[in-house]
């Protein structure tokens, strides 16, 4: 039987979240060989708005692409973990900006909380990276594709001459999950 | 990690059909932009440059129709790409195509409506405009893609299937599959079959743009290579001058619309799965047929005897293929963001010998496969 793995990038308009979306789809599915679809559900607004980017990652073909049984579920502001928290599978995996979301939601679920933006912001001076920051821990917690692949996949899909701070923004990632699993334990799978 | 292969490309739906339409020797692109379609402009308004093509931004839609139709008499094959409200203002310009015969094709990546409706979400209730959109007695092919591959596909049959008929080709995309991103193999350009307009073997003297030759489809001269001509929306005989000759009148207008229907075996694609045994067939298109695919392959699972008829081709309607796969079932079930659109084709096709039950959901969110699901096992 085939596994389908479903991540729920949420947030708010022009956070990047897209973006990540596709860098994980296109690390599954052109540098590890697996199949991987990315879509996505935004309002009419540039920029606000509750926003969100899925992936569907199988090693079988993916008919229906969108996410309704949630490994990992990433909210970036507390509207977003309020309007999606509930395709959480039980005993998933959700991932908060600890200073965005102060209300976590009830429920069997596993809570990573990290300060995501202000990382970006203190460390790489930029808190437009914030979006490869939680790839970084999302790859570090779930190992669903390889750090490797992610890597050729940033370098593929961010613009041109952000190159550089967009791979330490994912190294900042990884770290900052490191550091959570520590502290915490590894989490359940 | 692999070794990427150069063949094997992640892109969006969008730009599936963007370079579908390269890959079809597309030279031209006239358009205004719209969600969910731009991406198809912006990327051809950076590859047809370097292509040796031409892309414009125009001042509205039916202008971007219009110069679309004009690139093709020139002789390039050219296109436009839009949504809903774009459809809507480009119509009586596709009428001019469908009447003056010229190749073209018209991408409509469908949105919520009616109106502006909902711009950033999908939804498939376009079916009858893309047949009826524009007024009068026209033939009209219309395809549904239902991956980001067979985007890439349909755009390359879309173009051959305009300069084969020389009719305007109408792409029916949607939000959920223009927006998808997923898995391309890049098939080899040897593979697609391409096709280009039959030209005129007379020397220009003797050239009648709209003779009724024995295809019903006459041969078109190209501007610019010294054929020169009339093309005009009104009825015209086989000068391309208009005509008040009544005879002449119904002699190109049945020819009009015959030079389709008479192809339709050519023309006409349906996907099946799972329906040699099938008691209960489940009947979509586009993206909602993903769905359903998931529907059908889970009660297979459950033992329940379900299968899939995915529409490819929309226009001409498939009822003859609708009719024969669904002879042996007890029950048709028919998914679609629209409130009937197909249903009622198929309920005609089927001349309402089996119960249709509707699956119709027109608020932006896609059809569940849970939802099919649940149709598939309730006693109806």
């Amino acid at each position: 039987m085939a596994f389908r793995y479903e991540v729920r990038l949420s947030g708010s308009g022009g956070q990047g979240l897209i973006l990540v979306g596709k860098v994980l789809a296109e690390a599954a599915a052109i540098y590890d060989g697996l199949n991987a679809t990315q879509s996505q559900s935004y309002g009419p607004e540039a920029r606000g708005g509750a926003s969100r980017s899925e992936v569907i990652i199988s090693d079988g073909d993916i008919d229906y692409p969108k996410a309704e049984n949630i490994d990992i579920l990433l909210a970036l502001t507390q509207e977003a973990c309020d309007k999606y928290i509930g395709d959480l599978k039980e005993g998933g995996v959700l991932i908060v900006d600890s200073q965005m979301v102060t209300k976590i939601p009830e429920g069997n679920f596993q809570v990573v909380a990290v300060p995501i933006i202000q990382s970006a912001v203190e460390r790489l001076g930029k808190f437009l990276v914030s979006n490869i920051i939680a790839l970084g821990i999302i790859i570090k917690l779930s190992g669903i594709v390889s750090e490797d692949s992610v890597k050729h996949a940033i370098r593929s899909r961010v613009p041109k001459g952000t190159e550089e701070i967009n791979i330490k923004a994912f190294y900042t990632g990884i770290d900052l999950a490191q550091n959570w699993l520590d502290q915490h334990g590894p989490l359940k799978h | 990690m692999e070794t990427p292969n150069p063949n094997i490309k992640m892109w969006q739906g969008n730009v599936a059909c963007a370079e579908g339409a390269l890959a079809a020797g597309c030279r031209f692109f006239a358009g205004y932009p719209i969600t969910p379609s731009s991406e198809i402009a912006e990327v051809l308004s950076l590859r047809l440059p370097k292509l040796g093509g031409n892309f414009i931004q125009m001042e509205d839609e039916i202008a971007a129709m219009g110069a679309t139709i004009g690139a093709s008499l020139g002789g390039v094959k050219a296109m436009t790409a839009t949504s809903g409200p774009g459809f809507s203002l480009k119509q009586e310009n596709i009428g001019f195509a469908a009447m003056a015969e010229i190749p073209c094709v018209v991408v409509n990546v469908q949105r919520g409506g009616p109106s502006t409706g909902l711009p950033t979400h999908a939804a498939q209730g376009d079916v009858m405009q893309a047949r009826w959109g524009t007024h009068g007695d026209h033939p009209i092919i219309a395809l549904a893609p239902g991956s980001v591959r067979e985007t890439y596909d349909m755009t390359v049959k879309a173009f051959n299937l305009a300069e084969k008929y020389r009719t305007p080709v109408i792409l029916l995309s949607d939000e959920i599959v223009g927006h998808l991103t997923e898995k391309v193999e890049v098939p080899p350009i040897e593979s697609l079959g391409l096709t280009d307009r039959k030209k005129p073997t007379v020397p220009p003297e003797q050239y009648r743009p709209y003779e009724m030759d024995s295809s019903d489809i006459p041969p078109m001269a190209n501007f610019g290579e010294g054929y020169r001509y009339h093309v005009t929306g009104l009825a015209h005989d086989e000068t391309g001058f208009p005509t008040n000759n009544p005879e002449k009148i119904q002699a190109q207008l049945e020819r009009l619309n015959r030079k389709i229907e008479r192809y339709r075996d050519e023309i006409v694609e349906v996907e099946v799965q799972y329906t040699e045994d099938a008691e209960i067939l489940v009947i979509s298109f586009g993206s909602t047929a993903r769905s359903v695919r998931r529907a059908v392959i889970n009660a297979r699972e459950q033992g329940i005897k379900a299968g899939l008829l995915r529409l490819k081709t929309i226009w001409p309607f498939p009822g003859k293929e609708i009719e024969a796969i669904s002879a042996s079932v007890r029950k048709i079930i028919v998914a679609e963001m629209n409130l009937g659109q197909l249903a009622h084709e198929v309920e005609w096709a089927t001349r309402r010998s089996k119960p249709v039950v509707r699956i119709n959901k027109i608020n932006g969110e896609p059809i569940t496969p849970n939802e099919i699901f649940n149709a598939i096992i309730r006693q109806d």
